[in-house]
C-alpha cells in the first residue's frame, strides 16, 4: 500500500502586493505633505487650548522675533509678483527678471524696500544672513509693514493674516504690530499657537 | 510573482543545473514603507498650527452713547504684569485701598480659578454640555451652537485684559487661553491706564502710595 501523500505548504507570504499597496500609499503621502517655509528666526509659539487648524490658502504670516524683527510671508506666489509690481510703481524701483526669480524663490520679506534690489542680487545664504540682521521697519515714521500689509489686501481681498511669535516676545513689541494692523482695519486676525490639552474645569 | 523562475521549463534532466527559484522576500521593504508612512502621515497632520481668533476693537472714535457700559458686578479687570505675575480687580478700581488689587499667577490655582469662581453660572452650564457631549447625545454642530449662546449670555462676566510693558506674548496667549478655559465670551485688550500703573505700584509698595496721598 502506498502511502497517503501530505501535499506541503509553503508558509511563504507573497509581500509583493502589500508592498505595491505601501508604496503607494507612501507616494501619496510624500506628495500631499506641505513642507513649512524656512524661517530668519527660530520661534516657540506659545501653547493654547485652541484647535482651531489654520486657513490652508490666501494666508499672510506675521512673524515677529523676540528682538523685535518682523518679517512677512504671503502664501501664494502669483500674489507676490503683483504685490513687487505694486512696490515697483510706488517706491520707483526697476526689478529685473532675475530679481523677480529671487524674490519669488525666498519664502520671507524682511528688508527695507530701498535694500530690496541689492538683496535680491544674492545669493540665497548671504540673503539668509542678511534677513537675520534686518527686518520690516515698523516703527511709525516709516512703516512699511503697513505698505506691504495694504498691497496684499489689494492683490488679494480674501487674504487673512496670522501673527506668530516667540513666548518670550516682549509685549510693547507684538503691540505695535496688532496697533498697525487696527491703523488700517485689519481688526481679525489670528494668533499661531501650539495645541495643548483642554484642562477638566 | 516574487519569485523568478530560472529554469528553461523542461523536464529536469541529468548533467543539466538544477532548476533555481529564486523569491525575494518582502517583508523588510513594506516595514520599511509602512515605517515612513506613519512618518509622513504625522508631518503632514501635526506639522499644522493651531490658530486663535482674535478681532480687536478699532481705533476709530467711538460716540459716547454708543460706548456700552459694563456693570461694576460683571467686570473683571486683569492687569498682566512683568515676571509672570498677574494682577486683578472687579468692578471699579479703589485708589485707596491697596488691597483691592490683588497678585495671583497663571496656574490652574490662580487666575483660572478666580475666574471660574466668579463666572460659575456659565462654567457649570459649559460643564453639562461637554456632558452631553461626551455621551454623544449631541452633534458637534449643536454643541458649537450652544456653546455659543452660552458664552454670549448676558449671566457672564466681562473680563478686561490690560497688558503692561513688561508682559510677554505667552502671558497674552495664556490669558486669551483662560477666556477658552473659562467660558468667557466678552472679553476685551485694552491699554494701560495710568490709573492701572498707580494700582500696581501701591500694591507692590505696600500701599505707601495711598498713605502718602492720605496724608496730604
Amino acid at each position: 500500500m502506498s502511502k497517503v501523500k501530505t501535499k506541503k505548504h509553503s508558509t511563504f507570504i507573497d509581500m509583493t502586493a502589500m508592498s505595491d499597496v505601501t508604496v503607494l500609499l507612501l507616494t501619496f503621502f510624500m506628495l500631499t505633505a506641505t513642507f513649512l517655509p524656512k524661517e530668519p528666526v527660530q520661534v516657540t509659539t506659545p501653547s493654547s487650548v485652541v484647535d482651531i487648524k489654520i486657513p490652508e490658502s490666501n494666508l499672510l504670516t506675521i512673524l515677529v522675533s523676540p528682538k523685535g524683527h518682523v518679517y512677512l510671508n504671503f502664501d501664494r506666489p502669483a500674489d507676490k509678483l503683483a504685490i513687487l509690481d505694486k512696490v515697483s510703481q510706488e517706491f520707483k524701483i526697476q526689478f529685473t527678471d532675475k530679481q523677480k526669480k529671487s524674490f519669488l524663490s525666498q519664502p520671507t520679506i524682511g528688508v527695507p524696500i530701498s535694500a530690496l534690489p541689492k538683496f535680491l542680487d544674492m545669493s540665497v545664504s548671504e540673503q539668509d544672513e542678511v534677513l537675520k540682521a534686518n527686518g520690516v521697519p515698523s516703527d511709525s515714521t516709516n512703516n512699511q509693514l503697513k505698505k506691504w500689509i495694504q498691497y496684499g489686501q489689494a492683490v488679494n481681498e480674501n487674504l487673512k493674516i496670522a501673527v506668530k511669535s516667540d513666548q518670550t516676545t516682549p509685549y510693547p513689541l507684538i503691540k505695535s504690530v496688532f496697533s498697525t494692523l487696527q491703523d488700517i482695519k485689519a481688526n481679525r486676525f489670528n494668533l499661531i499657537t501650539t495645541l495643548k490639552g483642554m484642562p477638566a474645569v | 510573482m516574487a519569485e523568478v523562475n530560472t529554469g528553461d521549463g523542461g523536464e529536469a534532466k541529468k548533467g543539466k543545473p538544477k532548476k533555481h527559484t529564486l523569491r525575494v522576500d518582502f517583508t523588510p521593504m513594506v516595514d520599511m514603507n509602512m515605517l515612513l508612512i506613519t512618518f509622513f502621515m504625522f508631518c503632514t497632520t501635526l506639522s499644522k498650527p493651531q490658530a486663535m481668533d482674535l478681532i480687536l476693537p478699532t481705533k476709530d472714535e467711538v460716540k459716547k452713547e454708543d460706548k456700552n457700559k459694563v456693570e461694576d458686578t460683571k467686570a473683571i479687570t486683569v492687569i498682566l504684569g512683568e515676571k509672570n505675575k498677574v494682577y486683578y480687580y472687579f468692578g471699579k478700581p479703589n485708589y485707596t485701598d491697596p488691597n483691592s488689587l490683588a497678585l495671583t499667577n497663571y496656574g490652574p490655582q490662580g487666575l483660572r480659578k478666580m475666574l471660574i469662581e466668579r463666572n460659575a453660572v456659565l462654567v457649570n452650564r459649559m460643564r453639562k454640555l461637554r456632558d452631553l457631549k461626551a455621551k454623544k447625545q449631541i452633534s458637534e454642530d449643536d454643541f458649537k451652537k450652544q456653546s455659543k449662546e452660552i458664552k454670549n449670555d448676558d449671566a457672564g462676566q466681562v473680563v478686561i485684559i490690560k497688558p503692561t510693558d513688561g508682559a510677554t506674548y505667552s502671558n497674552l496667549v495664556d490669558v486669551l487661553d483662560e477666556m477658552q478655559i473659562c467660558s468667557i465670551g466678552k472679553y476685551a485688550i485694552v491699554d494701560l491706564t495710568e490709573g492701572d500703573k498707580y494700582l500696581v505700584q501701591n500694591l507692590e509698595t505696600g500701599g505707601s502710595l495711598s498713605k502718602q496721598a492720605a496724608s496730604k
